[in-house]
């Protein structure tokens, strides 16, 4: 009897607990969608900030967001996929892929503020490149090369054996074989990678402190030697060290609606397609 | 066209290779860089580039260390035997106190009179200690001594007490109240976050039906997703003034409320790693339990909970991991109060919100910029050593 109550009790904790998460979701996101949705218009998307960013829209920081999306995916994507290629369709000895694999967890685990120290330190300062596009770019994109190796990775070795060996078998090259049966095979999985670190990019703050953002800057970059304004520093400057930071309020939380819907359209679209693509690689 | 495959297929090849490396030369560089910048740290003056200490040639005191100078400039020492000088009370300068004693006028149009009049100040007081830019400094002569510059030492970084880049003439880069916040935060975000998590694991691996588990693994997936920017703009409007109300306390900003804002944001990765480890608990285990006539709850806690023990500590391990090294959310909700505290109610400040907060402001190659760097090799090592541990445990587990 004894036994049965005190099991009672603790799954109603565990159950609770289970809900306290779904609440806890729901808690961030309501906060920020209820109190951000009266800052959404048009104008606020599309005009830059004014009267010291107390009204206006965050259009530059909007442009900023997709130039560094753009750059660092034209830098992290084909790296890291031949990366990956290269340590699941190449590498034969075991201690390298090994010490690959070690590696790209430890990039992982390496804090953004350390990336940014970094980038400032070897793109800004050494190359010269100065508080730019390019900076920060590339500065993201080693961010998120441990995403994208590990997804390619995950996407190759679900493709069966038995392509690599057909694809041999009719004369095709090694090279041929990768480039025409099974990245295409692929392919759905590693696009899963991609937007995942999409999601990624358009939110760090830490690492485009010192490579790229800007305070404040209406204007539109014109090269990628160019600083620009970013979203999620936007929302950090207006939050803490706005000139009024009661009046910039409304502007913070349509920010933050903004970057948070990025972020979780990206995931949400990650994960459907990873449901829908595993399963077809599955069923072949 | 064979041909030209024979020469193409070769050279991919070879950039497949070099991408293999990628990870491995970033992280080699990474410590390159930022070796090379923190460790200059030590070779750089213990005052301000460009200026220097002067005293009168009687007094006998020969060096002084970073410490000294403060306590001297802050009156916390008084006297000079306390630093090893001729005895007496100290009088401090700085060059701006010239004015007091001589006017305007009679430093000439641009100046030049400066030294001339700072080294009678000094022949006329011998118990100074005068803090100077060379660029006006006196000759070293007669009754003039300049206190022999050094460089800063391990001792006064890593055993420092007191954070204070910008005080003069010694600014003092002292690393433990920072590694002290650092830590405090992070402990306190793990021991808050660990019992719900493991909660959170529970039921997912061992209760939830399919269609909780549907609607939970998405939602922890969502949760990991939120920028940590968010994170701090909801902990900074939420939760501060929450933590205020709740414990009556002066400001919100504490550590209390960055360990909660950190708990919040490492609950994904415990939960995700915890329930791993628990489902690869074998059935049969399970089933002898149950057979023998244990509850599912009593088959959880000894037999399930037992098992997965090491993948559990890596859950820990990893949540510390992502708690220290984050910037943002921590740097909005804590404060940012360089002070060595226990209370977990007062503000604190921690090594990755001290690096963004104070990057920004100056000049490369200063003393405080090498010290913010030699911050990021800390944190550097730290996380490090967590991933490998992380890493080790996890393959214990593998040969279990």
């Amino acid at each position: 009897m004894k036994k049965k109550t005190s099991q009672k009790i603790a799954f109603l904790l565990f159950r609770a607990l289970g809900l306290l998460v779904v609440g806890l979701l729901c808690w961030i996101l309501g906060f920020i969608i209820y109190n951000g949705v009266g800052a959404i218009s048009w104008e606020f998307l599309t005009t830059a900030p004014k009267d010291g960013m107390t009204a206006g829209g965050i259009f530059p920081a909007i442009v900023g967001t997709v130039c560094l999306i753009i750059g660092s995916m034209l830098f992290a994507t084909p790296v890291g996929i031949m990366s990956a290629i290269y340590t699941n369709e190449y590498a034969t000895n075991r201690t390298i892929v090994r010490f690959i694999r070690i590696m790209t967890n430890n990039l992982s685990s390496i804090p953004s503020i350390v990336f940014g120290l970094f980038g400032m330190s070897l793109f800004v300062n050494t190359l010269n490149f100065g508080d730019s596009i390019l900076a920060g770019s590339f500065t993201l994109g080693l961010l998120i090369l441990p995403i994208i190796i590990r997804t390619t990775e995950e996407a190759l070795r679900a493709v069966p054996e038995s392509y690599r060996a057909g694809s041999r078998a009719l004369g095709a090259s090694k090279l041929q074989t990768i480039t025409k049966v099974v990245l295409p095979a692929a392919l759905p999985n590693i696009t899963t990678g991609i937007i995942l670190s999409i999601g990624r990019v358009s939110g760090e703050t830490a690492p485009v402190l010192f490579t790229v953002a800007a305070y404040f800057l209406p204007k539109l970059p014109s090269s990628i030697f160019d600083q620009v304004m970013v979203l999620p520093y936007h929302l950090y400057v207006i939050a803490t060290s706005g000139t009024d930071i009661e009046a910039s309020r409304p502007i913070a939380y349509g920010t933050a609606l903004v970057l948070i819907t990025i972020v979780l359209l990206m995931n949400l679209l990650a994960t459907y397609l990873r449901k829908r693509f595993g399963k077809n690689l599955n069923t072949k | 066209m064979k041909q030209a495959r024979k020469i193409i297929e070769p050279i991919v090849e070879g950039m497949f290779r070099v991408s293999g490396a990628i990870t491995g030369i970033t992280i080699l560089l990474i410590i390159v860089f930022l070796f090379k910048e923190g460790f200059g740290l030590f070779q750089s003056p213990t005052v301000e580039k460009g200026y220097s200490l002067y005293v009168h040639s009687t007094n006998k005191v020969e060096a002084l260390s970073v410490a000294q100078i403060k306590d001297i400039y802050d009156q916390d020492v008084t006297r000079w035997e306390e630093v090893g000088g001729t005895s007496g009370d100290i009088m401090t300068f700085r060059i701006e106190d010239i004015f007091k004693m001589y006017k305007e006028e009679e430093m000439g149009e641009n100046y030049e009179l400066l030294p001339q009049k700072l080294a009678e100040v000094i022949a006329t007081h011998p118990n100074i200690v005068a803090y100077l830019p060379d660029q006006y400094a006196p000759a070293v002569q007669g009754d003039i001594k300049k206190i022999p510059s050094r460089t800063i030492g391990w001792k006064d970084f890593f055993l420092g007490m007191q954070w204070m880049p910008t005080a003069t003439p010694a600014p003092q880069f002292g690393v433990l109240p920072l590694i002290g916040g650092t830590l405090l935060v992070s402990i306190v975000a793990i021991l808050i976050a660990l019992p719900l998590g493991l909660g959170v694991a529970i039921y997912l691996s061992e209760l939830a039906s399919r269609r909780m588990r549907g609607i939970l693994k998405p939602v922890i997936e969502l949760l990991a997703g939120i920028p940590s920017v968010v994170y701090g703009f909801f902990g900074l409007i939420v939760l501060v003034p929450l933590v205020q109300d709740l414990f009556g306390l002066p400001v919100g900003e504490t550590a209390f409320t960055g360990s909660l804002i950190l708990a919040i944001m490492a609950l994904p990765t415990i939960i995700t790693v915890a329930e791993d480890a628990m489902r690869n608990t074998p059935r049969a285990m399970r089933e002898s339990s149950l057979a023998l006539g244990a509850t599912q709850w009593q088959t959880i806690y000894k037999v399930v909970l037992p098992y997965s023990i090491s993948g559990i500590s890596a859950a820990v391990v990893l949540g510390i991991g992502r708690a220290i090294g984050e910037t943002m959310a921590v740097l909005m909700v804590t404060g940012n109060a360089a002070i060595l505290t226990h209370n977990v109610f007062e503000p604190v400040r921690t090594i990755p919100a001290t690096i963004a907060a104070e990057l920004g402001e100056v000049p490369a190659g200063s003393a405080h910029y090498r010290s913010l760097f030699l911050l990021g090799c800390i944190l550097f090592a730290i996380t490090m050593v967590i991933s490998i541990s992380a890493e080790m445990i996890g393959k214990r587990r593998a040969q279990e």
